[in-house]
């Protein structure tokens, strides 16, 4: 049996790698999939302790996230195109209209 | 109640009804009045009137059957604070019975009589809305003249005493935009003005005299002051003096004696029957009144007493000097009814209670009868005017044409008197004479009036006056002379008046057209006239040693309350000197004024034989001009230096725009603009708005559009916090 730590490890990784990507990439395509992978980083930390304490609590969280990242990537998609429609770019670096 | 029950436990339940009589006929002429026919609201008026009458009727019933025990009747609380209890209570004893009735009853007639007289006074000065005013303010007249006699307190006869006074105002400038004879001009409303403000002298007495009563007697009340009086007459006599003599600068106020009786001759600007009920019968007495309720506090200061009682006889002789030398017939009553009550003064002052009241009594008859007579006169006199003026427009017209434009000039047509060239008086007597034929019923009742007046047997005058002659005698010499020259005097300024007005030739057109009054005015002089002859039946005393059954009435029942009295008795010297001087004043007025009838223009007879007396006498004394100059320029001067000096210069210009204004400015300025508000309260809220402004300047930079940077500042926050509880 694989040690609780390990996906714990693996997890803050995985967020790490995600984070980074949103902060550092200017493709949004990248930074949702970064975003993905921060949200996948979460559920393995939920399974993984979900398993340790034996409850099914955590596995049940990972369906609702599941089901939120597929609808927030379904959104964010769609706004997406719209931006290109209308800006002929999806450069993250000029979008930044909504400043004080 | 039933009636047995009532007539048993008296109809002292009514007393209330004294006083909301004439209210009630007051509030209903007030509402309905100006709907109603000028008949309709004056039978409301004279209902009112004599419903009060009834009611003291009724009461002096009461009074009588109960053996002239002091009855109240508490109506309702009034001041009740500390040791200062006044009830509204009305007190009904024989004295303020013998007022009631003299007021209702003489009111009433004289408010029928005002129904005739108002109608024609309304229609020649062509003011058709005035006549329901003149209503309301008698019955109001009426209602404050109950008040007067009927209070138990000096608080509450004080109410009466100035609401009588505000009547009296009120009624004196009824005509407030003409002066009598109709024309514009503000003499009617100064003629009223100056009496209330005379009588605010006198009420000023009034008052100093009630709150030394109350500071040293503990009470308002009548019984409750009289009660403690005689303890403090002992330990402070001058308490009682004062309050005395206080109470005489009221009485001299009201009753018109010399100080301050200036005002009565100028009050005959109001309407005939106001100077009638007002001016001479009711009103005017009050102070007679209030020196005899307060006998028990006169009795015990002599000195008091003889002032007050040198003070009428003084006045007595004065005035009936002045009326010699008058020619309206209105000022010769005004100054006879000065000179009368001059009479009472004497004799309430000579502790004569019983013989000043009953002059009181008989001088409201005779004296009423006779202002209205003269009102009756004046009236004849102004229809034979306007007689006069129409014959006289038919016969030349043209004239009359020509003089027209000046009457319209004057804005004010009053009947064409200005047609003349000359305002027609129809109240001087020099435009009188040989009334006698034209007027028969008014010289018949003018001739009882007069022989009452002049003291002659066996008219009510003559026993009242001898009366108060009888018991001057008795007390003092220097009071009996002057009343017995008064006397002389009054015999002769009437019999001057009533040669120059009804006999002889008519001096005037309008003398001459003359015409009678209607019978709603001279039925109630008949009975005034039936009431001046037999009026002296109230009190006869006794005779050559013979006493007839009724005589004494009045004293016995006066007694009841002022303590048991001395039935008076015929002093043949007394009575026979003034008889005797009265007919031989008479008859030198007829060698003087009746013998050779002055003619029209001609000046007075008499103005030769006295020479500068006679000025004297026809100018007044100069007695306004005196007050005119020693008074009032005075006291105006005073006024204007206190206004323009003190007030406008030192505390307008100095204290208030230099000092106040100046100092205010400084601190204003200086003090607080400069100092505390601009480096105060002005830089911390800019300081505080700079502060915002550049905090937020910096704090926008960080606000930067680029979700990248924001997400970093959440991650560097999420890590700051995870630090801080990891390493904690």
């Amino acid at each position: 049996m694989v040690p609780v730590d390990y996906y714990v490890i693996l997890s803050a990784v995985l967020f790490a790698i995600g984070a980074m990507g949103v902060l550092s990439r200017r493709n949004p395509l990248i930074i949702f999939m970064s975003i993905e992978l921060m949200l996948n980083a979460g559920n393995l930390a939920f399974v993984a302790f979900s398993n340790m304490y034996k409850t099914f609590n955590g596995q049940i969280f990972v369906f609702f996230v599941i089901a939120v990242a597929a609808a927030e990537v379904a959104v964010g998609l769609a706004l997406i195109v719209e931006i290109f429609k209308t800006k002929k770019s999806i450069n993250i670096d000029e979008m930044n209209s909504l400043k004080g | 109640m039933h009636l047995s029950e009532a007539v048993n436990s008296g109809f002292f339940f009514l007393a209330p009804w004294l006083v909301f009589a004439p209210l009630a006929g007051l509030l209903i002429n007030l509402i309905f009045g100006r709907r109603w026919s000028e008949r309709t609201v004056g039978t409301v008026a004279s209902l009112a009137s004599g419903a009060a009458f009834v009611v003291s009727v009724l009461l002096a019933y009461s009074v009588s059957a109960n053996h002239g025990e002091v009855m109240r009747w508490r109506l309702a609380e009034w001041i009740h604070i500390g040791t200062l209890n006044l009830d509204w209570t009305f007190r009904m004893d024989s004295l303020s019975t013998t007022m009631m009735l003299v007021v209702s009853g003489v009111g009433t007639l004289i408010h029928i009589y005002a129904i005739g007289y108002m109608h024609e006074d309304v229609r020649f000065k062509k003011q058709e809305g005035r006549f329901n005013r003149f209503f309301i303010f008698l019955n109001l007249f009426i209602a404050a003249m109950m008040i007067l006699v009927s209070g138990d307190s000096y608080m509450m006869l004080f109410v009466g005493w100035e609401g009588v006074g505000l009547c009296s105002f009120l009624l004196i400038g009824f005509w407030y935009e003409m002066d009598t004879l109709g024309r514009p001009s503000w003499a009617n409303s100064n003629a009223a003005k100056k009496a209330f403000i005379t009588n605010r002298v006198g009420d000023f007495g009034f008052l100093i005299a009630g709150f030394l009563m109350f500071w040293h007697l503990g009470s308002f009340q009548f019984d409750a002051a009289f009660k403690a009086a005689p303890a403090i007459a002992a330990s402070e006599p001058w308490v009682i003096t004062a309050i005395t003599l206080f109470m005489l600068i009221g009485v001299a106020g009201k009753s018109a004696q010399i100080p301050l009786y200036i005002w009565l001759p100028d009050a005959m600007a109001g309407p005939t029957p106001v100077s009638a009920l007002i001016h001479a019968a009711t009103m005017v007495t009050a102070g007679v009144y209030l020196v005899t309720r307060s006998a028990p506090l006169y009795t015990l200061v002599p000195d008091a007493q003889y002032i007050v009682a040198m003070t009428g006889a003084v006045t007595a002789f004065f005035a009936a000097t002045i009326a010699v030398g008058q020619y309206d017939i209105k000022k010769v009553l005004a100054y006879s009814t000065i000179s009368q009550l001059g009479f009472m003064v004497a004799a309430v002052g000579m502790g004569a209670y019983v013989a000043g009241m009953f002059h009181l009594i008989t001088h409201a008859f005779f004296k009423a009868l006779l202002f209205l007579s003269a009102g009756s006169v004046i009236l004849g006199m102004e229809r034979g005017h306007h007689h006069a003026e129409h014959a006289h427009h038919d016969v030349k017209p043209v004239k009359a044409k020509k003089a027209k434009p000046a009457s319209d000039k004057s804005g004010h047509e009053t009947h064409g008197h200005e047609d003349h060239g000359e305002v027609f008086d129809p109240g001087d007597m020099r435009n009188m004479g040989g009334l006698r034929k034209t007027m028969p019923v008014t010289f018949w009742l003018y001739m009882i009036g007069t022989l009452a007046l002049a003291g002659i047997f066996p008219f009510a005058g003559f026993w009242s006056k001898d009366e108060i002659l009888l018991d001057a005698s008795l007390h003092y010499r220097a009071v009996y002379w002057l009343l017995t020259f008064a006397a002389f005097l009054t015999a002769f300024y009437m019999g001057r008046q009533v040669w120059m007005v009804f006999f002889g030739p008519a001096r005037h057109a309008a003398a001459a057209h003359a015409e009678e009054s209607p019978k709603v005015m001279t039925v109630p002089l008949m009975v005034l006239a039936g009431l001046s002859v037999l009026g002296g039946a109230l009190n006869l005393p006794t005779m050559l040693g013979v006493t007839l059954p009724g005589s004494h009435a009045l004293t016995e029942w006066l007694g009841h309350t002022l303590g048991e009295v001395e039935g008076g008795e015929l002093n043949l010297t007394v009575a026979g000197i003034s008889t005797g001087l009265a007919l031989l004043a008479i008859l030198i007025s007829w060698l003087i004024y009746g013998r050779n009838p002055i003619k029209a223009g001609q000046a007075d007879p008499l103005k030769k034989p006295l020479g500068p007396v006679f000025i004297g006498m026809e100018s007044k004394w100069m007695i306004d001009e005196i007050y005119q100059a020693v008074i009032i320029n005075p006291f105006r001067k005073a006024s204007e230096f206190l206004a323009d000096v003190i007030d406008w210069r030192f505390w307008h210009d100095f204290v208030h725009d230099t000092v106040i204004l100046g100092t205010y400015n400084w601190v204003s300025e200086i003090a607080l603009n400069k100092y505390s508000d601009q480096k105060g309260i002005d830089a911390f809220a800019n300081w505080l708005g700079d502060a915002t402004q550049s905090a937020s300047a910096t704090l926008r930079k960080v606000q930067n559009g680029f979700v990248r940077s924001y997400a970093l500042s959440v991650m560097l926050g999420v890590v700051a916090i995870l630090g801080y509880l990891l390493l904690k």
